[in-house]
């Protein structure tokens, strides 16, 4: 018999190898369930170790390389970091319901989970787990086949997040933010979400992550979401980093019959920033609109892979990313749609689109199509381009400095996305968020 | 008296090419000029090369507004020191809302001249006003600026801006290309309240037309880069009966 050929083990980066000691020494503790689906996705991931750039889909975003050392796992935070997390800016003037997470840990007295909607249920992630609920067990990990080593190590680490189910029927018309503040220490945040809108329901979300500090930290966060049929959900995801912030999040949905989603992942600021998302369309005519906007600038980094599979007929995808890039700024945009046998009358578009402000700055746009229903309608594009000086002189020539006209005219490329925003109090506040970003120019 | 607009002897170059050759004019506070001359004449270029757009090179001598040296100034410098520049063909601008615009570059003068902003309601109000006058539909101001209009509405909120941010001198550029005759009536409308001891206005056309609505003091004629004859506004009727062959040979 022949010897099965034998691959040498690889020797693990520091970063790898402190993750399993961390893994080995403080993640044994939980309910059953929760310990298994920890060490099978630990195992998932070790089997892969970090993504690097011969993984297709981190080709652009070398994490085994660019993550030297894992920061230890966050401590609660103290009264002063929960203090300074009074001050979280980001959206702070929207009407919403506030979930709060300093440093990684829910934070009750800085949270709103008081009088909620009927049919409204908002529970941290810890508690869950921690009791075992078998809504949350049941679905956790589980609503979409996602093989990505980022994700498989969240899974493994999750430590902190909510899980929030909408009861059938049920609009909730008051935003849910979660805000995710980072504390003044160098640290590792694993933060999960799940959320199920059940039949019917309606609900926004908002996901912000702030760190008002210089130090190194990162976040690797997860959101999972259930649409039921008919159900809709908007999510914003707003990260807003400090500037040593590395933070990689994962985005799972689920779409079930006549579901809609509309997401949007807009990133501010940060070292680098990841986000991917897996968006499973098996209901007909499920309706998905994803959008995206960076705003870079020194040497952040920022990347949005997005794999949309259609499995059913007359769904639609909609996705419209816009970066403005800045100084040495990079941005990534992959966006793979795959359209199953069956899903015919598919209407899937892709469009990245590019305003470099610096000859330094760089994109890279990777569009896949890979269709196996013949009769669809499929189509992407992306540009590359910068201010067009005619409209930058005729702002001048009505009195507008060169610095505002060029602010008018970014604003304006990046108002396409906002505008989108169903919410009016939120879209305001992301307008002056983008205004505010854009003024700090150099 | 210092004048409201110098130009003394200037050569001007795009990409290389010379277009100015030798430019001379000089326009008071209260006078209204035309400039007149054939396609090519570098009558668009002696605008740009007021307003400053970048690629348009003074190679020798001067441009004065109210004895400023124009070359020693951004083009919203410029602006706020009072030239105003109306675009034979204005541009859209996709995204930005009107009232910001408008907002953003009067604030911007006034901030530059040490003036106090004008407030938003009072700019509302204000914006309303000159509507009425130019006989625009408020709603077409909530648009981004420009964008869908019609070369003749284009015009129009041109000559708005003009209104509302009252500049020294205001310098049309073909504003009579492309509209019909009930907008070029109201266009001339607005011009013609703009007329006052403190302002001048230079009226830059092709055709005699325009002036039969914004009557000048003085009418120009120029020809390969520079004022050939100077004259009053009966040189414009004869232009209009000559036409502009004998200037092109003369400058041939």
């Amino acid at each position: 018999m022949d010897k099965a050929p034998v691959t040498p083990a690889r020797k693990l980066t520091d970063a790898e190898a402190r993750l399993a000691e961390i893994f080995a020494t403080q993640l044994s503790a939980g309910a059953p369930q929760t310990a298994k689906l920890r060490a099978a996705a630990f195992d998932a991931f070790s089997k892969r170790g970090l993504p690097n750039r011969r993984d297709e889909a981190w080709r652009y975003t070398d994490l085994r390389a660019l993550l030297r050392d894992v920061k230890p796992l966050a401590a609660p935070p103290d009264e002063s970091a929960k203090q300074s997390a009074r001050n979280a800016a980001v959206l702070a003037d929207v009407t919403a319901r506030r979930v709060v997470f300093v440093g990684g840990y829910f934070v009750p007295e800085l949270s709103d989970l008081s009088d909620l909607e009927k049919g409204l249920s908002v529970m941290s992630l810890s508690e869950a787990l921690a009791k075992g609920d078998a809504a949350t067990t049941a679905q956790i990990g589980n609503v979409g086949e996602v093989d990505d080593p980022a994700f498989a190590l969240n899974t493994a680490f999750m430590g902190e997040g909510v899980v929030i189910r909408v009861g059938a029927g049920v609009c909730v018309d008051r935003p849910i933010q979660l805000v995710f503040v980072a504390s003044a220490q160098p640290a590792t945040y694993f933060l999960r979400s799940l959320v199920i809108v059940e039949k019917g329901a309606r609900a926004t979300l908002i996901e912000s992550f702030e760190g008002d500090t210089t130090q190194e930290y990162h976040v690797n966060a997860a959101t999972e979401v259930v649409l039921e049929e008919v159900a809709s959900l908007e999510r914003l995801k707003i990260s807003r980093e400090g500037a040593a912030a590395m933070h990689v999040s994962t985005f799972v949905a689920a779409l079930a019959a006549d579901a809609q989603l509309s997401d949007f992942g807009f990133n501010l600021g940060g070292a680098l920033l990841r986000n991917q998302s897996f968006i499973n369309i098996s209901g007909q005519r499920a309706h998905a609109a994803l959008r995206g906007a960076n705003i870079l600038k020194g040497k952040e980094h920022a990347d949005a892979t997005l794999f949309l599979d259609h499995a059913a007929e007359r769904s639609e995808s909609k996705a419209l990313f816009k970066s403005v890039l800045d100084d040495t700024s990079q941005a990534v945009f992959q966006g793979k749609i795959l359209v199953r046998p069956g899903a015919q009358k598919t209407d899937a578009r892709m469009m990245a689109r590019t305003l470099l402000l610096s000859e330094g700055a760089q994109a890279n746009c990777k569009p896949e199509l890979e269709i196996f229903a013949d009769d669809v309608q499929c189509a992407h594009g992306s540009t590359v381009g910068a201010l067009d000086e005619n409209l930058i002189f005729y702002l001048m020539a009505r009195g507008i400095p060169q610095a505002e006209a060029e602010a008018l005219l970014t604003e304006a490329f990046v108002g396409e996305v906002i505008d989108a925003v169903e919410n009016r109090s939120v879209r305001e506040a992301l307008t002056t968020l983008v205004s505010e970003r854009l003024r700090t120019r150099q | 008296m210092t004048a409201l607009l110098e130009i003394r002897d200037l050569k001007a170059e795009i990409a290389g090419k010379q277009i100015l050759n030798g430019y001379d004019l000089t326009v008071n506070a209260g006078e209204v000029h035309a400039i007149m001359g054939p396609n090519g004449s570098g009558k668009s270029t002696l605008s740009y090369v007021l307003s400053g757009r970048p690629g348009y090179k003074i190679t020798e001598g001067q441009a004065l507004l109210a004895g400023a040296d124009l070359s020693q100034m951004s083009v919203d410098e410029r602006a706020a020191a009072g030239l105003f520049l109306a675009f034979q063909y204005p541009l859209e601008v996709p995204g930005v809302a009107t009232m910001t615009f408008l907002r953003a570059a009067l604030n911007a003068q006034r901030k530059k001249r040490g003036e106090e902003e004008m407030s938003s309601p009072d700019l509302i109000k204000r914006v309303k006003e000159l509507a009425k006058i130019l006989d625009m539909d408020m709603e077409m101001l909530r648009r981004p600026v420009n964008v869908g209009f019609s070369g003749g509405e284009k015009k129009r909120a041109e000559t708005l801006q003009m209104m509302l941010l009252e500049p020294k001198l205001c310098i049309l550029d073909e504003t009579d290309s492309g509209l019909d005759i009930d907008a070029l009536k109201v266009v001339s409308y607005g011009v013609n309240q703009l007329r006052s001891k403190d302002r001048g206005i230079v009226v830059i056309t092709h055709y005699q037309r325009l002036l039969d609505y914004i009557t000048p003091d003085v009418v120009h004629v120029q020809s390969a880069g520079r004022i050939v004859r100077t004259g009053g506004k009966e040189l414009a009727l004869e232009l209009e009966e000559t036409g502009y062959a004998r200037y092109q040979s003369e400058a041939a």
